[in-house]
């Protein structure tokens, strides 16, 4: 892997902790809101970073989950609706000297502003940005988001929606994305490894996180929480490890030799050695795609989590940073007097 | 042409036939005091190339010139059809002039449709230089020629002269092995030949620059300096073009310095590398391509060895979107579009209004609504600029004038974004932007001082002594908050869309905050600093014309006119149209009557009898193209004598 591009942000000085994060802002999300996790557990884990505070900036959409900026204590924008992606993308690729951190929602990301997402991702540009998913509108309460699945009933639908989700970790590994991970709100070891594995990642790094909205959407993705049910719906992808699941880890995923696609199966002594073996670092995004399409959209069974794809490819601030270090050196550095008069002058004397 | 010398007369047109001599070559030589070209074909013959380049030999002669490149918006529309007809027009003179000219003394028609599309521009008596070849009957029929205008006497007020022009550059050219098609392609350089024998251009610096232009095809360059060459030759010797002409350098018309030919665009682009420089922040452009506004972007990311940074966005909004991240991270931001890319970025706009950082939002106005006419003209946004947002949204807004213009007009705006902290609109158009004239070259070191002191340390006490940062505790003077960019210890804040209170920027749904916070950024705005009025009025008149933008050129010329003729009429032309300078409801009580020329359908009249209940007269114009000054002088000729 290439060098993290953290060492291009200044360090703290002293060490951090947690408290060092939180903003003096009254958090109000709703009680019982899964965006209280995530937050203690970005605020748990930015010490670790030991990056110098004013070097971290959170920029934001609108909706519930928008509101993150405001409850760190770093430096924040809360934009407007779907565009964070952009806005980020000028900071990061002007200032190669901060972490730059993008929060979004479901209906911000894919809806309004899924065109600046794709872009961002396609470009690599250094941002990582955490997208909550909730499968709902909150903020506008309760209409269907882009995640909803079909059918859903909410007050914009009251017959049901017609329209098919997204799968956002599809989507992302279709855009060029170079870092693709899911996780889920209430899991904070599993979030917090994640965002450790993203913050490394040199390019934009893309983190689901299926997060309860327990107001208009409430145990969405219980079927993942639920110790007994989750054990045979979520799917733990380690990098290098076979993937298998399940009580018992009795579950596995292999590959269809009909059809290339993958499935699962009963794992046996026979076709043990069939499991596939995770490998996120794999350059062709064939493998990671099939894991994203594997879950069922309306059970949610077989769910994969964690880093479906980590890949090097050139970021997009590099590239822009290099090749104005390239002009000062092949041309000099600019000199106005010269631009401005150009090649083709003529003098008038008084 | 027997005579010598001819005495000087002036022409209807205000043209001046200066004396006649016989040059050495034994043909007539005639002085002139100025004149205009029209150069006009299939969008594919090389046009703008041509018009160009006649401008640069122009330039470098030493002649005021003023510019009007005029093409459609189809990259390759059908050939030989109306629509597809490209033109470019140069006017030319031995003192200064302010527009591209009304009506053409010269046309030089490629095919039938740049005739017909061109002709009633023409005044009785110009030249018509057309290429024969293209006269076909198929190709009139094409156009709705039912006969042959060469032939059918239909042209008999002009002084035609008919030319086989691609005949000519394919018998020019025999000697290099090229197909039919890639020789009959240099037929623009043959009549660029012949139009700069015909007015004694230089030719030095148009060989050098196709030769720099093919430097990897040097068969191409020497085929093309051949037509070039052969044109030249042409006008000298045949009997057809009896007469050269002789425009001298406008030396009276410049102060002494420094001189080059500038396009709009380009004086913009090296404004706002300036403005970068002398603001000492990196200057970042986002941008999506649009006409006629995309030449910015092409002339910026030629610069990255100035430290800039272009962006190429997926969209309009996000073209402002990295802007406005750039600006929080402390470099000079910029956005460049046209009138649809600003209905796309009104509502981050907006942002930048509540967040109050600096941004320059560079709009080239051209013809709309929609899609409008891309390539044409038009001043239509100018209350787009200052009301297409939600809320109340003020934002500065000011125009260049001219294309040289355009420099100075993008440091005065970047002035205004950073030491005011907000975003600015500046309206060029499409016939600033396209066309071009002498500029003379400013001494850099006489540039504005445009540097801004980001905050460095806390702003304010707590009752309790605490020392604490407020993002919107404001300058007295200014109202401008502080500029804290992230990577300064100390200083972490949270700003967004969201109403802030007043002060220490947190979210605030307070009434009276609100109340206070929209009049507070419009009394910022209302209160920044621009210079005042000035009125030109060397007669105390009674009629007051007032114009802002690119009308600069053919309302001034037209006011000459007047005066020229006795009449006595005071002219004023605003910079800045947000806020209006001080002195502005002073100057419009003066006068019993106040005439606003505008190139859409009275929107500066909108604002001005609005703020100042003065019975200001609009006259309008909106068909893609700017004022004729003839016209425009008439107009101003029946206010003062109504």
């Amino acid at each position: 892997m290439t060098e993290s591009l953290l060492n291009l942000v200044p360090k703290a000085e002293a060490e951090q902790s947690m408290k060092d994060f939180k903003s003096d802002q009254e958090v109000r999300w709703c009680p019982g809101c899964g965006d209280y996790a995530v937050l203690a557990a970005v605020q748990g884990f930015m010490p670790e970073l030991g990056l110098a505070r004013e070097n971290i900036v959170f920029v934001s959409g609108i909706g519930c989950s928008s509101r993150f900026p405001y409850y760190m204590n770093t430096y924040g924008m809360h934009s407007i609706h779907g565009r964070a992606p952009a806005i980020a993308t000028g900071l990061a690729s002007s200032r190669r000297d901060l972490s730059v951190w993008v929060v979004t929602g479901d209906g911000d990301a894919l809806s309004i502003g899924g065109n600046h997402l794709i872009h961002a991702l396609r470009r690599n540009v250094n941002l990582k940005i955490l997208l909550f998913n909730n499968r709902i509108y909150g903020l506008t309460k309760g209409q269907y988001s882009p995640t909803s699945e079909i059918g859903k009933i909410t007050k914009s639908t009251p017959v049901g929606s017609l329209d098919a989700p997204f799968n956002p970790v599809s989507l992302a590994i279709g855009a060029e994305a170079s870092f693709v991970a899911r996780t889920v709100d209430s899991d904070r070891k599993h979030l917090t490894e994640v965002l450790r594995q993203a913050a490394a990642h040199p390019g934009t790094a893309l983190v689901e996180i299926y997060q309860n909205c327990n107001i208009f959407n409430d145990g969405a993705f219980e079927v993942l929480k639920d110790r007994q049910q989750a054990e045979d719906a979520v799917i733990r992808l380690e990098h290098g490890s076979p993937i298998r699941f399940g009580a018992d880890r009795t579950k596995g995923v292999v590959r269809d030799r009909t059809t290339g696609d993958l499935k699962v199966v009963a794992v046996t002594a026979e076709n043990e050695a069939e499991i596939l073996v995770h490998d996120a670092h794999s350059a062709s995004p064939t493998t990671a795609f099939a894991l994203s399409r594997l879950a069922d959209p309306d059970t949610l069974h077989h769910t994969p989590i964690g880093v479906f794809r980590s890949v090097d490819r050139p970021v997009y601030d590099t590239l822009m940073a290099d090749q104005l270090d390239a002009a000062v050196e092949q041309h000099g550095k600019g000199e106005l007097g010269a631009l401005l008069a150009g090649n083709d002058t003529w003098t008038v004397v008084g | 042409m027997t005579s010598q010398v001819s005495s000087p007369a002036e022409q209807a047109d205000g043209t001046v036939l200066g004396e006649q001599r016989k040059a050495a070559g034994g043909k007539d030589v005639r002085r002139l005091n100025r004149v205009i070209i029209r150069f006009a074909g299939d969008s594919g013959d090389g046009m703008q190339l041509t018009g160009d380049r006649f401008t640069s030999e122009t330039a470098s002669f030493g002649n005021d010139l003023s510019t009007l490149p005029n093409f459609p918006a189809e990259i390759r529309a059908p050939a030989g059809t109306l629509p597809g007809v490209s033109s470019f027009q140069l006017h030319f003179a031995d003192h200064d002039i302010l527009t591209p000219g009304d009506a053409p003394n010269v046309l030089v028609a490629m095919n039938p449709a740049a005739l017909k599309a061109n002709i009633e521009d023409l005044p009785r008596g110009a030249e018509i230089i057309v290429n024969t070849d293209e006269f076909t009957k198929r190709a009139l029929a094409k156009v709705g020629y039912a006969g042959d205008p060469l032939r059918d006497g239909s042209l008999d007020g002009y002084s035609l002269h008919p030319v086989p022009l691609t005949t000519l550059t394919v018998e020019a050219l025999r000697q290099f092995d090229l197909s039919r098609k890639e020789a009959e392609r240099s037929k623009n350089m043959f009549a660029l030949g012949l139009l700069s024998w015909m007015y004694h251009r230089p030719t030095e610096a148009t060989e050098r620059f196709l030769n720099a232009k093919f430097a990897g095809k040097p068969q191409i360059a020497a085929a093309n300096i051949a037509a070039y060459r052969a044109g030249w030759n042409f006008g000298e010797t045949t009997e057809d073009f009896a007469v050269s002409y002789e425009v001298a350098p406008a030396a009276r018309a410049f102060p002494p310095g420094v001189y080059r030919n500038i396009s709009g665009n380009l004086a913009l682009a090296y404004g706002l590398i300036a403005a970068s420089r002398q603001a000492d922040l990196p200057l970042f452009l986002g941008s999506y391509p649009i006409t006629p506004a995309s030449d910015i972007l092409h002339e910026l990311s030629r610069h990255k060895n100035f430290g800039v940074r272009t962006f190429q966005a997926e969209d309009e909004i996000a073209g402002i979107g990295a802007a406005l991240g750039a600006a929080f991270g402390g470099s000079l931001a910029v956005t460049t579009t046209s009138g649809p890319g600003v209905a796309l970025k009104s509502e981050t706009i907006g942002l930048a209004v509540s967040l109050e950082l600096p941004l320059l939002i560079v709009d080239i106005q051209r013809g709309g609504p929609s899609t409008g006419l891309p390539t044409k003209t038009e001043q239509a946004d100018l209350l787009q600029a200052m009301y297409g947002r939600n809320g109340e949204a003020p934002v500065p807004v000011l125009a260049p004038r001219t294309p040289a213009d355009c420099f100075e007009a993008a440091l005065e705006a970047a002035r205004i974004a950073l030491a005011y902290r907000t975003p600015v609109f500046l309206l060029s158009d499409g016939y600033l932007a396209n066309g071009s004239e002498p500029w003379r070259i400013p001494d850099t070191q006489e540039l504005p001082d445009l540097r801004v002191q980001f905050a460095r340390g806390p702003n304010h006490t707590l009752q309790d002594g605490t020392e604490v940062f407020w993002p919107y505790r404001r300058d007295p003077r200014t109202l401008a908050r502080p500029w804290a960019i992230p990577g300064t210890p100390g200083l972490e804040h949270r700003i967004g869309g969201i109403e802030k209170q007043d002060g220490t920027g947190n979210i605030s749904y307070d009434p009276a905050n609100h109340d206070f916070m929209v009049r507070t950024r419009q009394a910022k705005i209302d209160g920044i600093t621009v210079p005042d009025l000035e009125v030109d009025d060397p007669d105390g008149a009674g009629v007051l014309v007032l114009g802002w933008g690119s009308t600069y050129g053919p309302i001034t010329a037209a006011v000459r006119r007047i005066r020229g003729t006795g009449g006595a009429i005071a002219q004023a032309h605003l910079r800045h149209l947000n806020p209006f300078p001080k002195n502005l409801g002073e100057v419009l009580g003066r006068y019993e009557k106040v005439i606003v020329p505008e190139m859409n359908l009275g929107q500066l009249a909108t604002l001005i009898r609005a703020k100042y209940l003065i019975d200001a007269r609009s006259h309008n114009q909106v068909n893609g193209m700017p004022f004729k000054a003839e016209q425009l002088a008439q107009v101003l000729k029946e206010a003062i004598d109504d």
